[in-house]
């Protein structure tokens, strides 16, 4: 009898703690929305919509390196191929910008497949190196490609009227617009994480021979994550070949693969904050580094920022946060 | 009713101060910004001495216009366009930039003039080499000043070809710029009675030429041209350099080659390398005034970039002094009827593309025995007259021609 008494009053107190947890996330999520929708009355719009788009990218980037345990080396290839697909479409066939985005999307999940089915059943370095070659290969199609424009990129895109009436050249429009593809893609990436799915996904990056003996067929799972990854990794690219009206090779270049897992690794991998933290913090301190006398050693900065990062602050900020919560406020 | 009535007054002033505004120089203030890459691969060719220049343009030219302040802001454009489209825009929206130099890689230069084109600020395009600048992509709000491909191919095969060089082998790097290039020597130096006796491409930023190079010296070939630009040159010539084909009797030409590029290399690499520029800074007298002064500043020489933003800069200020306005189009057709008379050019003008349009120069590195200094790397071998140097109006695609 008191057995079950006990036992009832722990599993109650771990249900209040669930919704406490619940709770605070809910109250985080809605001030970060509240940031987020006064934001260009304080700040400039283009920039704020550049971290939104860099933001989703790393998201994207983190479903895959912090949930699944792929360190993806070629996620610049899809960022490039939603790009230039949304840009030529909007050019060349004066389609609403929707319809580009959804098509560019589409695009990127469609190489997404393919990069997945040549790639998933390899890990660690060589699943990286895999996708990095692949990636390769996309670029050199790009740069020699007629549609692209080459190393001058594609330039004068259209932001076009979304739906046929709103006018995006209008930055404020714009700016909502763009939170709204954002919100749409983390919520994506919100509910993907906390399903059954995301479970096997977190149980495939802590024991993968482990999820197989468990009867789940590891590679699809694997083969799924990627490919919503590079989904959205698609659309972040397609919102910002309409918000900057071009796409340009630096969007192919491994650079650009580099620059998120620097953005995700900064910001906290494997927390859903993370990457907007730290595509923010990257984005923020690289605009003021170039307008800055110190404008000569952004590289270095960040080079530093980046080893600091590795050496100290293994959870990134986000994740040293939560560290210190737990600690601390349990 | 008062209130509305009080509303409709002010609206109405400040729409009157706004149109009488329009003839005047906006915010009492003439703000020029200078974008360029101060971090990456162009740093040595604009970059920070870059900023250097455009200050002593400012401060020869007195810091003020008719009593208005010139002030100055700068950005690394971090060689992307994405940074390019969205700085410019800031300038422009926020700032109310008045001017932008620098203005560095193509994809940079093209991303920043679109976003101009259009409003109140005018672009100085001084560091980039692409002809389509002027010619597709053409706007009413942007000036390219100290060269373009069109003469770097074109003038560099003439000269190459009328001075006895009728053999090419042409490297090219596998985009569609190294292919345009390519295209470009190879009709000149067909046209001229010459002969392409080989070509080969490499993928873009190839580490290793030494395949491509013993290619170009197996062939035979008295010339051995390189199609390529930035880091691929700097390798090439290298390469070039280290199977000695200069030394075997071949003359090397570089399509696109800097004097900061040679300084870096050294003329021992570098000797003997057929090349166009703009301007040196030891062509005449009044050059190397400019240079000395430059000197002190930086401890190095200008490169013809530095010398084109000085020079742009000048010739922009006189005319919103001259038209008491920064308003783009007014200063664009001011600058346009004056010619360039500076350290620069003679007679250098604006045609209807934006192109200025003045004298390039076939150059050929010394050799270390000529060489006197660290800076001492050219000599000019012929003056390539302003009038065929650069692609004639009648083959112009920019809508801006009237034909």
């Amino acid at each position: 009898m008191a057995t079950t008494e006990t036992k009832k009053i722990k599993l109650s107190s771990a249900q209040e703690l669930q919704q406490a947890v619940k709770r605070r996330r809910i109250m985080i999520y809605t001030a970060l929305l509240a940031v987020a929708l006064v934001a260009p009355f304080l700040a400039y719009p283009v920039f704020l919509m550049k971290i939104l788009c860099f933001a989703l990218f790393a998201c994207a980037f983190n479903l895959v390196l912090g949930y699944t345990g792929l360190l993806s080396f070629g996620h610049a290839a899809f960022l490039a191929t939603g790009g230039y697909f949304t840009g030529y479409l909007l050019s060349q066939h004066a389609v609403t910008p929707e319809v580009g985005i959804l098509v560019g999307t589409l695009a990127a999940i469609i190489l997404g497949t393919f990069f997945g089915l040549l790639s998933i059943r390899r890990q660690g370095i060589y699943f990286a190196m895999i996708t990095l070659a692949l990636a390769q290969l996309v670029f050199f199609f790009y740069l020699q490609a007629d549609f692209t424009g080459g190393e001058d990129g594609m330039q004068g895109v259209p932001r076009g009227y979304l739906f046929g009436f709103i006018d995006l050249e209008n930055n404020l429009s714009m700016y909502y617009f763009v939170l709204a593809v954002f919100l749409l893609g983390f919520m994506l990436i919100q509910r993907t994480i906390h399903s059954p799915f995301g479970q096997v996904l977190k149980a495939i990056r802590e024991n993968e021979p482990r999820a197989t003996s468990l009867g789940y067929n590891v590679d699809a799972y694997k083969l799924v994550a990627f490919v919503i990854s590079a989904g959205l990794a698609g659309l972040a690219g397609s919102t910002k070949t309409v918000i900057f009206q071009l796409a340009s090779l630096n969007d192919a270049h491994w650079h650009m693969s580099g620059e998120v897992i620097l953005m995700t690794l900064v910001g906290g991998v494997g927390t859903l904050v993370g990457p907007i933290v730290g595509a923010t913090f990257v984005l923020t301190l690289t605009h003021q580094l170039a307008q800055s006398a110190l404008g000569d050693w952004v590289n270095v900065i960040l080079g530093v920022v980046f080893v600091a990062c590795v050496m100290a602050f293994r959870a990134g900020i986000v994740g040293e946060i939560q560290k210190f919560a737990k600690k601390n406020f349990k | 009713m008062k209130l509305i009535k009080k509303v409709l007054t002010a609206a109405v002033a400040t729409a009157m101060s706004v149109g009488a505004a329009q003839a005047a120089i906006t915010d009492n203030e003439v703000r020029i910004g200078y974008l360029a890459d101060m971090s990456g691969g162009y740093r040595d060719l604009a970059g920070p001495n870059g900023l250097e220049a455009l200050r002593m343009a400012v401060e020869d030219f007195g810091g003020t216009v008719k009593g208005n302040k010139i002030t100055i802001v700068s950005a690394d454009d971090r060689n992307s366009p994405d940074v390019a489209s969205s700085t410019v825009r800031q300038w422009i929206e926020s700032d109310k930039v008045d001017m932008v130099a620098g203005l560095v890689a193509s994809s940079v230069v093209i991303a920043a003039t679109k976003i101009m084109a259009g409003s109140d600020t005018l672009g100085l395009v001084n560091g980039s080499a692409a002809s389509s600048i002027t010619n597709e992509h053409c706007t009413p709000n942007h000036i390219h000043w100290t060269y373009d491909t069109y003469p770097l191919a074109n003038s560099t095969a003439a000269a190459i070809v009328d001075g006895g060089g009728k053999n090419w082998f042409i490297v090219t790097a596998d985009y569609a710029f190294g292919h345009s290039l390519e295209n470009d020597v190879r009709t000149v130096v067909e046209a001229k009675g010459g002969k392409i006796v080989g070509t080969v491409r490499h993928p873009l930023g190839t580490n290793d030429f030494s395949s491509y190079i013993l290619q170009a010296q197996s062939s035979g070939a008295q010339v051995v041209g390189f199609a390529n630009a930035g880091g691929d040159t700097v390798n090439s010539v290298i390469t070039a350099g280290e199977f000695g084909l200069a030394q075997s009797g071949q003359t090397v030409a570089a399509l696109l080659f800097f004097l900061t590029d040679v300084h870096a290399l050294g003329v021992k690499t570098a000797q003997g390398i057929q090349l166009v520029t703009g301007w040196y800074w030891d062509k005449d007298k009044e050059a190397r005034e400019w240079s000395d002064r430059f000197h002190q500043r930086t401890k190095s020489r200008p490169s013809m970039v530095h010398a084109g933003i000085y020079s742009s800069t000048l010739h922009y200020l006189k005319a919103v002094e001259t038209t008491g306005s920064d308003k783009a189009s007014v200063v664009r057709a001011e600058m346009a009827k004056n010619q360039v008379n500076d350290m620069f050019t003679k007679d250098g003008y604006i045609r209807e593309d934006g192109r200025m349009v003045h004298d390039m120069y076939l150059a050929q590195v010394k050799t270390p025995a000529e060489s006197k200094n660290a800076w001492d790397l050219y000599k000019i071998i012929r003056t390539i007259p302003a009038d065929g140097a650069f692609r004639p109006l009648s083959e112009s695609k920019c809508s801006l021609v009237k034909k």
